[in-house]
C-alpha cells in the first residue's frame, strides 16, 4: 500500500487550488446571490481542462481518473459549492454514462466536446414520482421506425437549464421496471420536443442550475441510445457510483475549508482576554473536525483507487457518500458554532457553506438509500 | 527563437516560515513549494514569444530533487524541456554560485533571449539574473513590464519601472531580462498540460557534468543569522469628529510617526 501522492497528483492539486483561489472563491458570494455561475468561469474551467479531468485523453480529457477527479472536486469545494456541483454534474454524471456504455462513435461525437468543455452535460433520472425509487420512472420511450419517441418530464435536474447534452433515462417497457424496462438516451438539448420548465429556487447551492425538463413527442434516433435498449437503469446506477464518490470528495474539501477558517478564527478571536483556541471545548471541536476529516480523506482516496483499478466500488461509494456528507454537515455546524454570530452573518462564508452542504445528504441518492445499498451488499456477502 | 527561462522553486508564499534553531536557515519539513511568482511571468512571456515566432522554451532550475515538480509545472504551462542542476554539492549554493553554475550550463547552449524573474520571493536577493548576464557578457534589462520583439527578431524593446516613471530600452539579442509583475498574466499549468508534461524531458546535470571544482562551489556569502520579522502591532484609531480627528492625525503623523 502506498499512500504517497504522485508528482502529477500534487501538481493537479496545486493547479486547482490556484484556480480556486484566483478565479472561484472571489466570485462565490456573488454566484450565491445572483443564483448563477458566470459562463466566463465555466469557459475558463474548460480551457484549463477541469471539465474532463477523469476522461481519458483519447476522448478529450486529461486521463487523471477518479483520484484526479476527487482532488479537483476537493479543491474546488474549498471555494464554491455551486460551481463545484456544476462541474460535477457535467462530468461525473453527465459524461460518465457515455464513457461507461457509449459506442466509439458516440464517444467521438458527444464525449469529446463534453470533456473539452465545449458542451455541458447533465444527468436526468429523477421524476416527480420517482426520486429514490428511480425504477418507477414514467417518462416513456416508444420505439418508432429508426428511433424512439419520448414523452414525459424530469425534475430537479442539475445543469438542466444550461446543459447542451442530457443523459435521459426513460421507460421503454414500464411493465419490466428497472431490469430491462428502462433505457438511456443521449439528448442534445436543441432536439425538437425538448424544453426547460421551472428553474428551482433552493436553500443552498443557489448558483447551481436546477431545472425541470419536459419532453413532448421528442424523437431520438437509435444511434443515440446509450448502451442496449432496456439496460439504462444499470448504466444510471453505475454512473451514480462515480457521482457519490465525487460528492464525498466535495464534502471533504468543504470540511477542510471549514476547519481552516475555524482554526484562524479560534486563534484570532479573543474572549475573556484570551483566544478562543485556549478554551478546551473549542479544542475538542477542532480535534473532532480534524479526526473526521482524516477518516473522510482516507475513504475517498481509497475508494478512488478502487475505481481507477477497475474494481467494483458500489458499496464503498455508498459508504463514502453517506459518511462524508453526514460529517460535512456536522463539521459546518461546528464551524458556525465556533464563529458564533459572525458565522451567521452573510459577510462570512460560513452560512453559505452551511446552506450549501445540506443538499449533499439528499441528492445522488439520499443517505437513507445509501444505507440500503450498503446493507444489501453486506447481506449478500455475509461478512465485511 | 531559442528562449531560456531561469526558474527557482520557493516556499509557497502563503506558508508559515519557521527559522531553524541554529538561526541560519528555515525549517523545510512540511513546507510546500511553488514556482517563484516572478518566474511565472518570465515563463509566460517566453511562451507568448514562442507562440508568436516559434522556437523552443527551455526552463533551467537549480535545486534539490523536489525542484523537478516546479520544472514540470513550467512544462505543463507549455515549456518544451527542462534542465535540472542537481547535485548534493549544489545544495549550499548562494546566488553568486547559482549564477556561475547557470552561466556554465547556458554558455554551452544556443539562445536568443534569457528570461528570469526580477527576484525570488524567498531570499529577495535580486542577484542571479543580473549576475548571469554579466558572466555571459550579454546586455540586460531588469524589472521589465513590457517586452516587444523587433520584426527581424534580432532585438527587443522593453519598458522598465524606474522611480517615478518608466524607461524604454532597446537591447540587441542575445540578451537577458528580468520580469516584474504586470508584464503579463501567467496562464495556469492546465490539466491537459500536466498530462503532456509527463512526456517532456527534464535533463539532470550534476557538478561533474558541468566540470566545476569544489572550490568554485564555495559560498561567497555567509548567512550570519536569520530572524523573523517583528509582529505587526495593531493600528491606531483616531476617535472624534472628523475635523478634530484629522487635526489629531496630522499631529500624530508629524510628531509620533515623523512621516510628515
Amino acid at each position: 500500500m502506498d499512500f504517497e501522492w504522485t508528482e502529477e497528483q500534487r501538481m493537479i492539486r496545486e493547479m486547482v487550488k490556484k484556480f480556486t483561489d484566483q478565479e472561484v472563491r472571489p466570485l462565490a458570494a456573488e454566484i450565491d446571490k445572483k443564483k448563477e455561475v458566470p459562463q466566463a468561469l465555466i469557459r475558463k474551467a474548460a480551457e484549463n481542462g477541469l471539465t474532463g479531468i477523469a476522461i481519458p485523453e483519447a476522448y478529450g480529457g486529461s486521463g487523471f481518473g477518479e483520484i484526479g477527479y476527487c482532488i479537483m472536486m476537493e479543491e474546488l469545494s474549498h471555494g464554491c459549492a455551486s460551481f463545484a456541483i456544476t462541474i460535477a454534474a457535467h462530468q461525473s454524471i453527465g459524461c460518465m454514462p457515455i464513457l461507461l456504455d457509449g459506442t466509439e462513435e458516440q464517444k467521438q461525437q458527444f464525449l469529446v466536446p463534453m470533456a473539452q468543455g465545449e458542451k455541458l452535460g447533465a444527468f436526468a433520472l429523477t421524476e416527480p414520482g420517482a426520486g429514490s425509487d428511480a425504477g418507477a420512472i414514467r417518462t416513456t420511450a416508444v420505439e418508432d421506425g429508426d428511433g424512439f419517441v419520448i414523452n414525459g418530464s424530469k425534475i430537479w435536474i442539475t445543469n438542466g437549464g444550461i446543459a447542451d447534452v442530457v443523459i435521459l433515462y426513460a421507460a421503454n417497457d414500464a411493465a419490466k421496471g428497472p431490469r430491462g424496462g428502462i433505457s438511456a438516451f443521449i439528448v442534445p438539448t436543441d432536439t425538437p420536443g425538448f424544453s426547460v420548465g421551472t428553474i428551482e429556487e433552493k436553500m443552498g447551492i443557489r448558483g447551481s442550475n436546477t431545472a425541470e425538463l419536459i419532453f413532448e413527442e421528442m424523437r431520438i434516433p437509435r444511434s443515440q441510445v446509450l448502451g442496449k435498449v432496456g439496460e439504462g437503469f444499470r448504466n444510471a446506477m453505475a454512473t451514480l457510483d462515480y457521482g457519490r464518490l465525487g460528492l464525498g470528495a466535495a464534502a471533504l474539501g468543504a470540511s477542510k475549508e471549514m476547519l481552516r477558517l475555524s482554526i484562524t478564527h479560534a486563534n484570532e478571536r479573543k474572549q475573556f482576554g484570551r483566544p478562543l483556541a485556549d478554551q478546551q471545548i473549542i479544542q475538542f471541536y477542532l480535534a473532532e473536525m480534524g479526526a473526521r476529516i482524516y477518516a473522510m480523506e482516507s475513504m475517498v482516496y481509497r475508494t478512488a483507487t478502487m475505481a481507477d483499478r477497475g474494481e467494483r466500488f458500489s458499496r464503498e461509494s455508498a459508504m463514502v457518500k453517506y459518511l462524508c456528507t453526514d460529517w460535512q454537515d456536522w463539521i459546518v455546524d461546528k464551524a458556525m458554532q465556533i464563529h458564533g454570530g459572525m458565522g451567521y452573518m452573510t459577510h462570512m462564508p460560513i452560512e453559505r457553506f452551511y446552506r450549501d452542504s445540506r443538499i449533499n445528504r439528499i441528492f445522488e441518492g439520499t443517505n437513507e438509500i445509501q444505507h440500503i445499498v450498503i446493507a444489501r451488499e453486506l447481506l449478500k456477502k455475509g461478512e465485511y | 527563437m531559442n528562449i531560456i527561462v531561469c526558474m527557482k522553486q520557493v516556499p509557497d508564499t502563503a506558508a508559515r516560515i519557521k527559522i531553524k534553531s541554529d538561526g541560519k536557515g528555515i525549517e523545510t519539513s512540511g513546507l510546500s513549494y511553488v514556482v517563484n511568482p516572478y518566474d511565472e511571468y518570465a515563463v509566460e512571456e517566453a511562451l507568448r514569444l514562442k507562440e508568436k515566432v516559434g522556437g523552443e522554451v527551455v526552463v533551467i532550475s537549480l535545486g534539490p530533487d523536489r525542484t523537478t515538480e516546479a520544472i514540470r509545472t513550467c512544462l505543463a504551462m507549455g515549456a518544451d524541456r527542462g534542465i535540472h542542476l542537481k547535485d548534493p554539492a549544489f545544495e549550499e549554493a548562494d546566488p553568486f554560485v547559482t549564477a556561475q553554475l547557470l552561466a556554465r550550463v547556458i554558455s554551452g547552449m544556443e539562445y536568443d533571449l534569457i528570461l528570469c524573474g526580477k527576484q525570488a520571493v524567498d531570499d529577495n536577493a535580486c542577484f542571479v539574473g543580473p549576475a548571469l548576464a554579466e558572466y555571459l557578457g550579454i546586455p540586460q534589462a531588469t524589472v521589465i513590464t513590457k517586452l516587444a520583439l523587433a520584426e527581424d527578431a534580432k532585438s527587443v524593446t522593453v519598458e522598465r519601472e524606474v522611480e517615478g516613471g518608466r524607461e524604454v530600452l532597446h537591447l540587441p539579442l542575445p540578451a537577458l531580462v528580468t520580469a516584474q509583475k504586470g508584464l503579463n498574466e501567467p496562464r495556469y499549468a492546465s490539466l491537459p498540460g500536466i498530462m503532456k508534461a509527463k512526456k517532456k524531458e527534464i535533463k539532470a546535470v550534476d557538478a561533474a557534468a558541468l566540470g566545476v571544482s569544489a572550490d568554485a562551489l564555495k559560498q561567497k556569502v555567509e548567512t550570519v543569522t536569520l530572524s523573523p520579522a517583528p509582529e505587526r502591532t495593531a493600528g491606531k484609531i483616531v476617535p472624534g469628529e472628523p475635523a478634530q480627528a484629522v487635526k489629531e492625525l496630522v499631529r500624530l503623523l508629524k510628531e509620533e510617526a515623523k512621516a510628515l
